[in-house]
């Protein structure tokens, strides 16, 4: 009897009028757990009723406890007939089984209604008593801590990162069962809302047994989705991270730093981290960092080794063998020990039968290259699923696509597959299951199981900041054709020249100017057709459709004037006459990446005047919107080729592409994402280079197709002014966030009047519904200008024959007004200055450094002459170089603005003075104003799908919310139409989030996603039915202004004491 | 411009479902003016596409259409929270911040001069909603915003009607309202329920707010209430106790001595001092006559209905006629009412001070040049 479920129901309020004679309800309560169930006195005739129960109390396995809900139930007593039912509460108690967790649940949860939605609220308590169980076959896992969070949470460090679980559960769907024929919608939609949050109880207590088995305590970047599979069942199932997490103790110096808005949770990580490494330990010497230095000869052509086990070994060809500058000898010694690691996390890796992590952004240091975006679809038609308890048939299937995502990995060179997610597509019996990350080689840092203690863990210092762009396969025997140049940030590496990835943009990587919102979007058109016939004709089409896409947001990014995408996510949607596919990414400038040429258009042979005329018109608009894009996105990369003549080695050769393609990845049923599929060295040589730009990228129109591409590229309407957006946590190049934000959740549903559309057509509608929709978010949210509309995400879908449905989730956050544009690079110092003054007595090195390295990255040999010249070579070697990469990139803003002064070689003296100041005014300006309201009789609860509140410090975790609701109508026109059925239902959603999180002690939800919204609707029966799954952490956060006032005050008087004694 | 509202009208057909909907529900206040005057959302739009907001924003015509739908639908399912505003502060399914709660109630409960001139006094029945158009026709407001207007005159005088003490003290409470706004309710809630006649040609005139300011004269001084707040009965109806006493003040007019003595005594007073004073000592007597008999009827309904119109037509009208001044009706009414004071014979001393200091404040804010 390991557990004592505790439940005491208290009141209610503004219960709903159940007798009409009296205006008034007889009300009792009904509480639930397993098969017990207790029931309140009748509180007659009252819509406030106060029931102050006893504790009801039920004793319970733990596995019931992880598995069940706790299930109240407000009822309207009737004499003569049977009780009305009022609506319903369901209170996952899984928080209270962490002891870190939330203790207690106590608060106001509205009641709900699946067909009259919330209908008053009910205040109830719940506690939970665990006994110790000491049973080592136990089938529970309590005290396992599950994060949504895509990052190691902020009150954490990572101990050990373990790796990939993944689980899932099948069952019959309620409402397909025979049963549902003869019971009321009421009670099919409740026995769907109890069966899976009995399933999803079910799938993390397993997760969670299967963490524990590897020794971790926390699963991290939860991917919790549903399969409506109709006729063939419901499958929920689950991905994850299994990591130990350790709890930062307040008393480390990371967490009473209070984080500033722009710094990540890697920062906290990075600093308690070298808190730890003592200076001068023997092997903790050899950073391989800018100062790596390597003559690009080098590069061993390990062919030897065999693809499979690439990784490492293309690793080793890259350890420094040549010393050069003053960090060299510390490589070389460094040399065999890091072979060894990498072996070591080779080998980690190699155990496990999937090296995927869901995580998105990572700890400084873990990240050390990228290969490149990796992705598989699998058209599979549905059957039914016989026996639920031997989900084998869908395991087969993610087994299989994992197989594949792992391979694509590998030919990259890599053994890793971060940001790693899974989806799927059903329409009838069809459904597409999509795999999606990015190939990467990882640290050893965190994979260790506590072999090495803390002193040698940290020996595999992290990379330069611009370590993560260099290639992870091999420059002579590539995965495919790419154009490979030195990094522009270290001139040691080769860089792709363009790189896709479904990451967050990492912390220490240095970014030109800011980043912006792309998307591909595509619609095409497919015949009707059944089962297999079906599939068939699906898979066809996919490979079309991934192309396409993948041009689409390379003409785009190169429209930008970027090279670099991040949280690239391809959503691909099935309907009975179409495919739709919307690619989400954020494109950024990477410093360390080439300047992506401007786009050409190739007019077909010589034609008459009027179309030359046309495509010099259109050549000339593109060439203005770069210029354009460019200065709106404050990119203004370094002047090339001015002193590097090693920069020139690739440039020559033109990199072209053509619109239409002949391309198609290799299988029918899956295909990959590499950066480039077509090109070939054929086409190059063909290729008239006489005119254009020598690094322009081609497009060719040779039929009307092309000509609508490029439209459909040029009528992408820019974000009004004072708006930025996101698909990624934050937006690079942005520090001066203020508290102030807007969840929000935008659903538009499209009708298309005419049947017969081409694909044109098709593409049109959608593109325009999107930018559509785009506009009136940025109308809506006109008010918060500056704001930056973060984690913007698209859900596409396409619920009946002709209809087009969008969702949208994201937050707005606004930017501090007085300090935009060129002050917000200022407030990005802060957090500079502030790194700089916890380690204050190698300021001068990395100040330098920094200064040097990312404003030139085009000069480096003039920048390392000048910087490794006046270094005191016996500093060098002690140098913190993890956390110098990070001050690199956080300077480059400011150093692109003051390259003058820097290149004379004295630092700021004045502008970091007064740069100080500002800082605890803006804080106590955003405390003032929230202040300023009187608080409400209900706690504001904040949303975000971020992992963080800008300008607050999260101080709890109290466990996951993961929700599920269906909502019905059978009188669609009397509450208000489609729009206001919905618009209710997602309020509702909304209140029972923030309720359940207030009711754990929260004050916010960070990580949210809406992961489900499904909107069926019968306007001729005036019915419509609606299912929304959403996902969350409930944490409790405090402002950084309350936290501590003084640490802010002596760090910027450390500031000035320290910019001082730089400036002399 | 035609090819935009032609592209708009494209959309809107082709929109099936169209919302948005914020962790803290926005709402603009431009917009909710607009639902609250009772526009339809194509007309609301545009007025805001005259007011300029498109260009300011490089928003388009179905942009504009999409947020009006968007946030009149969301006016509208708050609408049944504004109605119980106590529901509205904890509520859980809308999170509004604090003062925006009480900008939307303010507003909610905001309403037109011209409309309320037409009800003040009326019965808040369904035969003068039934009405209500013609209000609106007379009165440019649209008849939606009439309509909320009068319910919401007529909730706030349900709730009130039944509950003891003080009149505005419990508006505010119940109806979270800012202490001008409950006051003018109180006002509104006083004249429903005393059925004061406020329509005549002759009260055409005077604005609410004159109304309003005498209708708190009469609440602080001539309703239970404003004797004892403790009291269990409330603010909404006059003394009765109080209106019988008046009845004895009619000895001033009865007994032919103490009217004498009494213009005597104003007449000794005044002289010299009003441009007047020989208009005010022809008409002396009639004008005493007249504001005591209007004490003496009160204690009949009808006569309580025509308290004000009594007030022009025995006292203002004659005054006005003889173009007294502001100063001097004060001057008159002050002395008026303390020469009375002097009187040996006249014992009613206190109700003489409570009713006069009624009149003499509401004469004077009803005494227009």
């Amino acid at each position: 009897m390991p557990g004592k479920l505790k439940a005491k129901i208290v009141a209610g309020r503004h219960l709903p009028v159940m007798d009409r004679a009296s205006d008034l309800t007889d009300a009792f309560v009904e509480v639930k757990f397993g098969n017990t169930t207790f029931k309140t006195d009748v509180c007659p005739k009252s819509l406030n009723p106060q029931w102050n129960s006893e504790w009801f109390k039920f004793e319970v396995d733990d596995e019931d406890l992880q598995d069940e809900p706790l299930q109240i139930t407000v009822l309207d007593h009737d004499t003569y007939s049977a009780n009305d039912a009022i609506g319903k509460v369901y209170i996952d108690i899984d928080p209270l089984l962490c002891s870190e967790a939330a203790t207690v649940i106590s608060g106001w949860f509205p009641i709900y209604d699946t067909i009259h939605g919330i209908r008053g609220e009910i205040n109830v308590l719940v506690k939970v008593d665990l006994f110790n169980d000491l049973n080592r076959f136990r089938q529970s896992s309590c005290g396992v801590k599950f994060f949504c969070t895509m990052s190691i949470p902020r009150c954490f460090r990572a101990m050990v990162i373990h790796g990939f679980v993944e689980e899932l559960v099948v069952n019959e769907d309620p409402e397909y069962q025979w049963i549902d024929r003869i019971r009321t919608p009421r009670a099919s939609n409740e026995a769907r809302q109890r069966l899976i949050s009995l399933m999803s109880g079910e799938l993390q207590r397993k997760i969670g047994l299967k963490v524990l088995e590897m020794g971790g305590n926390a699963v991290v970047g939860y991917l919790q989705c549903f399969d409506l599979e109709g006729e063939s069942g419901l499958v929920v199932r689950a991905i994850g991270t299994a990591c130990t997490l350790d709890k930062i103790s307040s008393t480390c110096p990371a967490a009473v730093v209070p984080n500033l808005s722009n710094s990540s949770p890697s920062k906290d990580m990075k600093e308690a981290v070298f808190g730890e490494e003592a200076p001068g330990v023997p092997l903790s010497s050899g950073p391989p960092t800018p100062l790596r230095a390597q003559t690009f000869s080098s590069f061993s052509p390990s062919k030897s080794y065999s693809r499979q086990s690439s990784s490492s070994d293309t690793e080793l060809s890259l350890t420094p063998k040549t010393g050069m500058g003053s960090g060299g000898s510390a490589g070389k010694e460094a040399g065999p020990l890091k072979a060894l690691l990498r072996q070591q996390t080779q080998s980690a890796l190699e155990q496990r039968e999937f090296p995927f992590f869901t995580l998105t952004g990572f700890p400084v240091g873990f990240l050390l290259h990228v290969g490149g975006v990796v992705s598989a679809r699998s058209v599979k038609l549905l059957d039914r699923i016989h026996n639920p308890d031997e989900p084998e048939t869908r395991d087969a299937w993610w087994e299989e696509i994992r197989q594949e995502i792992k391979s694509h990995a590998k030919a990259l060179g890599c053994h890793a597959v971060v940001g790693y997610s899974e989806s799927t597509s059903i329409c009838e019996e069809v459904c597409i299951l999509s795999a999606s990350g990015t190939a990467a080689i990882l640290s050893s840092r965190f994979m260790q199981d506590g072999a090495l203690d803390t002193e040698h863990r940290f020996e595999d210092t992290a990379p330069p900041a611009c370590g993560f762009c260099h290639i992870p396969y091999d420059e002579l025997n590539m995965p495919f054709p790419a154009q490979l140049t030195y990094c522009h940030c270290c001139r040691r590496h080769k860089v792709p020249d363009v790189l896709f990835t479904t990451i967050d943009v990492p912390t220490e990587a240095s970014i030109t100017g800011k980043g912006c919102l792309i998307q591909a979007r595509l619609c095409r058109t497919k015949k009707k057709a059944q089962g297999e016939g079906n599939a068939t004709a699906i898979s066809n089409l996919l490979p079309f459709l991934e192309y396409e896409l993948h041009t689409q947001l390379l003409n785009k990014l190169k429209l930008r004037g970027m090279n670099a995408l991040f949280g690239l996510r391809v959503q691909i949607s099935v309907g009975d006459t179409m495919l739709l596919g919307l690619a989400s990414a954020t494109g950024v400038y990477l410093t360390a990446l080439p300047s992506p040429g401007g786009i050409q258009i190739a007019g077909k042979t010589p034609s008459d005047l009027t179309y030359e005329q046309h495509v010099s018109n259109m050549q000339k608009k593109i060439n203005d919107t770069i210029a354009k894009n460019k200065e709106l996105y404050e990119i203004s990369p370094p002047k090339l080729f001015t002193l590097d003549p090693d920069a020139f080695v690739n440039i020559n050769t033109e990199w072209v592409e053509e619109v239409i393609g002949s391309p198609i990845p290799e299988s029918r049923q899956r295909s990959r994402i590499f950066r480039s599929h077509s090109e070939s060295s054929d086409e190059v040589l063909e290729l008239d280079l006489s005119h254009g730009k020598k690094d322009a990228f081609v497009l060719e129109i040779d039929d009307t197709d092309a000509i609508e591409d490029i439209h459909s590229l040029l009528t992408d309407a820019p974000t009004p002014p004072g708006f930025y957006s996101c698909n990624t946590e934050i937006m690079p190049g942005i520090y001066n966030w203020t508290s102030s934000l807007q969840m929000f959740t935008s659903v538009r549903v499209f009708r298309l009047s005419n049947a017969n559309l081409t694909n044109q057509g098709l593409n049109k509608i959608f593109n325009d519904l999107c930018e559509n929709l785009l506009k009136s978010l940025y109308f809506k949210l006109r008010s918060m200008v500056p704001c930056c509309l973060c984690h913007v995400n698209f859900i596409v879908a396409v619920p009946e024959d002709e209809l087009i449905q969008v969702a949208v989730t994201a937050v707005a956050m606004s930017l501090d007004k007085d300090q935009t544009q060129e002050n917000g690079r200022q407030s990005g110092d802060k957090t500079l200055m502030k790194a700089i003054t916890e380690n204050e007595e190698q300021l001068q090195f990395p100040l330098e450094l920094s200064a040097e390295c990312p404003s030139n990255p085009l000069s480096s040999a003039k920048g390392l002459s000048e910087v490794s010249g006046p270094l005191p070579s016996a500093r060098a070697p002690s140098v913190d170089h993890s956390s110098f990469t990070d001050r690199c990139s956080s300077w480059i803003e400011q150093i692109r603005l003051k390259a003058h002064t820097i290149r004379r070689g004295s630092i700021k003296t004045t502008s970091s003075l007064e740069k100080s100041s500002p800082l605890p005014d803006s804080r106590s300006r955003s405390l003032r104003s929230n202040r300023s309201c009187p608080s409400s009789s209900v706690a504001v609860v904040k949303m975000t799908p971020l992992s963080f509140l800008p300008g607050t410090k999260i101080i709890k975790y109290l466990g996951i919310i993961n929700m599920f609701f269906i909502r019905e109508t059978t009188s669609l026109r009397e509450e208000g139409g489609v729009s206001g059925f919905l618009h209710s239902f997602i309020a509702e959603v909304f209140a029972m989030v923030r309720a359940h999180v207030a009711a754990l002690g929260g004050n916010a939800v960070v990580s949210y996603s809406m992961k489900e919204c499904v909107f069926m609707e019968n306007p001729n029966k005036n019915q419509a039915q609606c299912l929304i799954n959403v996902s969350g952490d409930a944490v409790i956060f405090i402002r950084e202004s309350e936290l501590e006032a003084t640490p802010s005050q002596t760090q910027s008087g450390n500031v000035q004491t320290s910019s001082n004694g730089e400036g002399t | 411009m035609l090819l935009v509202v032609n592209t708009a009208a494209v959309v809107k057909m082709s929109v099936e479902l169209d919302v948005f909907v914020g962790n803290t529900t926005i709402m603009d206040k431009e917009v909710y003016q607009l639902w609250l005057n009772g526009y339809t959302v194509s007309d609301a739009v545009k007025v805001r596409m005259e007011g300029g907001v498109m260009e300011e924003c490089e928003a388009s015509a179905d942009v504009l259409l999409s947020d009006t739908m968007d946030q009149f639908r969301t006016f509208q399912m708050c609408e049944r929270l504004l109605q119980n505003p106590a529901k509205l502060a904890n509520q859980l399914l809308f999170q509004i911040p604090p003062d925006r709660q009480a900008m939307l109630i303010e507003r909610y409960y905001a309403f037109d001069d011209a409309f309320v001139r037409e009800v003040l006094g009326k019965k808040l029945s369904k035969g003068t909603k039934k009405d209500l158009d013609d209000v609106s026709a007379k009165t440019g407001i649209t008849l939606k915003s009439c309509r909320r207007q009068f319910d919401n005159f007529k909730r706030v005088f349900k709730v009130v009607e039944e509950l003891k003490g003080p009149l505005v003290e419990n508006i505010k409470q119940h109806f979270l309202l800012p202490d001008p706004l409950a006051r003018d309710y109180a006002a509104i809630v006083f004249f429903a329920n005393n059925r004061f006649e406020t329509g005549k040609k002759k009260l055409q005139y005077l604005t609410f707010h004159d109304f309003a300011f005498c209708a708190g004269q009469l609440i602080n001084n001539w309703t239970v209430g404003a004797v004892d707040n403790m009291v269990e009965d409330m603010d909404v109806d006059l003394d009765k106790e109080f209106l019988q006493d008046l009845k004895d003040l009619k000895i001033l007019i009865a007994d032919k001595d103490l009217l004498d003595q009494h213009k005597s005594l104003v007449c000794v007073a005044l002289r010299g001092k009003t441009k007047v004073f020989n208009e005010m000592e022809a008409n002396f007597k009639n004008l005493s006559r007249g504001l005591v008999n209007i004490a003496a009827k009160l204690t009949n309904p009808k006569d309580v209905r025509d308290f004000f119109i009594d007030l022009i037509e025995k006292f203002i009208e004659p005054c006005r006629s003889d173009r007294w001044t502001a100063t001097d009706v004060n001057l008159y009414l002050t002395h008026y009412t303390n020469s009375a004071h002097i009187l040996d014979s006249f014992k009613h001393q206190t109700v003489w001070t409570r009713y006069m200091g009624v009149i003499k404040s509401c004469i004077l804010r009803m005494y227009h040049e």
